[in-house]
């Protein structure tokens, strides 16, 4: 006997991957400046979102959350079920399974590519040199840039750097990718190069926010697309709806701008 | 004038005979004086700028006062203050067991030439931590990298290439202002100039002394520019 055709088989099939981050009732002001303001967020594990909306609409303030780098007055962020203001171990553990890259890259300038990659696993991971180097020698070679491996920073291009910057966060095999802006620090003809390398990541199941203007990015990539505003998500949707029928006027307004 | 007349003038083998050896001895001992003092002094005005920019309240205004009054006042005066005045109190030393310490002028020198760096050091040092991008703090703690791995890994080596020339520029002033010691009865090169000097009326020896503490700061400054050049490679 066929099951009778019903109106619940035509939803969207519920996503079976379990939620990695839980972000609830997340308020943050800087004095009077409310940054961000009531944040509900869940994300699945090995997702791929990317934040986009006007700047100072919170995108960079809540990606920072996640990363500690800035505390909420109010809410919870919990990763895999733990909280992670708790002064626990394994809130401890869990912080140190999100990695981060910025839009300025922030390599350490005195260290040459290869020991930038290996301090954290080294200091952090308690991981022999010998190992960590082989680790990071893995990954500078994923992100196309481990014949650059004994230079200086200063002596790479920004594309370059960036790629090291990424590779710099993996070798501490997070579980979660973090990325700030990542190729808007760049000249245009190095975007590219960046880009590949995210792509190549989001293969990988990697979970990962990204904020990010680049919209063919965000396409070709992203699962959910946010849409932040006065800090707030006023948007959540996947990309071909996001860009073809954006549900608010301040979206379209921001898509009609950036996409010319 | 010829040269054996002119050497007379400026370097007088009979005068270099008798003081030379006196010369070399006052040289280490400003040499040493300097080093010790020099040293101990970056290590506590490196903890003086760390309690400046700490977040406590009173470590801020304690390091704070520190600094205003060793820089506030002269280094003859502060050096006086403690082999003149705390000296003085004799009794007390002996009964706080500290007495073979204010007894002697070569420690009281030590530690008043410690001090005073101590203080010049910290507002070097502070500036130079202040001078490490924010964003090396973000990148440490994105990594989740210990406070001390954070300290002694990432930012100190930036600041301290920041530091290097004024350091240089304070090590130079304390290696003059030594001669200062030479007036608590410290034979240091000044103390053996003048010694010199009170026995044989000879202008020379001022000239000697002069041309000496030239070649230690050159020495120093050369020295220094090894040094910013290693600790710089990466921005070439």
């Amino acid at each position: 006997m066929t099951a009778p055709l019903s109106l619940a088989s035509l939803a969207p099939e519920p996503d079976p991957r379990p939620v990695l981050i839980r972000i609830e009732g997340l308020n943050k002001h800087y004095g009077a400046y409310h940054v961000l303001h009531d944040i509900n967020l869940q994300v699945r594990e090995g997702e791929r979102i990317v934040l986009c909306g006007p700047s100072g609409s919170g995108k960079s303030t809540l990606i920072r959350c996640i990363n500690r780098l800035e505390v909420a007055q109010q809410g919870s962020i919990q990763v895999d079920g733990t909280d992670l203001a708790a002064s626990t171990r394994q809130a401890a553990q869990i912080r140190s399974e999100i990695g981060m890259v910025f839009q300025h890259f922030n390599l350490f300038p005195h260290m040459t590519v290869l020991d930038n990659c290996l301090l954290a696993p080294t200091s952090v991971r308690g991981l022999s040199r010998k190992d960590a180097e082989e680790r990071a020698r893995m990954y500078l070679c994923k992100v196309g840039i481990e014949s650059q491996a004994h230079k200086y920073p200063s002596q790479l291009s920004g594309g370059q750097q960036q790629r090291v910057a990424i590779a710099r966060a993996l070798c501490m095999k997070p579980r979660i990718m973090l990325f700030d802006e990542p190729t808007s620090a760049l000249d245009p003809e190095m975007v590219a190069e960046v880009l590949d390398v995210l792509v190549q990541l989001a293969g990988t199941g990697m979970t990962m926010l990204c904020v990010t203007h680049e919209m063919g990015f965000a396409r070709q990539v992203a699962e959910r697309v946010l849409f932040l505003e006065g800090g707030q998500i006023i948007e959540d949707s996947p990309p071909q709806v996001f860009f073809n029928q954006p549900k608010t006027e301040r979206a379209k307004g921001f898509l009609a701008q950036i996409l010319h | 004038m010829n040269v054996e007349q002119w050497l007379a003038v400026v370097l007088d083998p009979d005068l270099l005979e008798r003081y030379g050896p006196r010369f070399v001895d006052g040289l280490l001992v400003t040499a040493k004086l300097v080093a010790i003092s020099f040293t101990l002094g970056a290590v506590l005005g490196l903890l003086l700028a760390l309690a400046r920019l700490s977040r406590s309240q009173l470590l801020q205004r304690m390091a704070a006062g520190y600094v205003y009054f060793f820089r506030g006042s002269p280094l003859l005066a502060q050096l006086f203050l403690l082999y003149y005045g705390l000296g003085s109190l004799k009794g007390f030393w002996q009964d706080v067991g500290l007495w073979w310490f204010f007894r002697e002028a070569w420690f009281c020198t030590l530690l008043a030439f410690t001090l005073n760096t101590a203080a010049y050091q910290a507002e070097i040092f502070r500036g130079s931590l202040m001078a490490v991008a924010p964003g090396q703090y973000e990148a440490a703690r994105a990594l989740n990298l210990k406070r001390s791995t954070t300290f002694f890994k990432v930012i100190l080596p930036q600041s301290l290439l920041v530091a290097i020339g004024p350091l240089g520029n304070e090590l130079i002033l304390m290696i003059k202002a030594s001669a200062i010691a030479s007036l608590v009865t410290i034979y240091d090169l000044m103390g053996v100039t003048k010694l010199a000097f009170s026995r044989s009326f000879d202008f020379q020896i001022y000239l000697w002394a002069a041309v000496l503490y030239l070649v230690i700061v050159e020495l120093v400054r050369r020295l220094l520019k090894h040094l910013e050049a290693r600790l710089g490679r990466h921005l070439n």
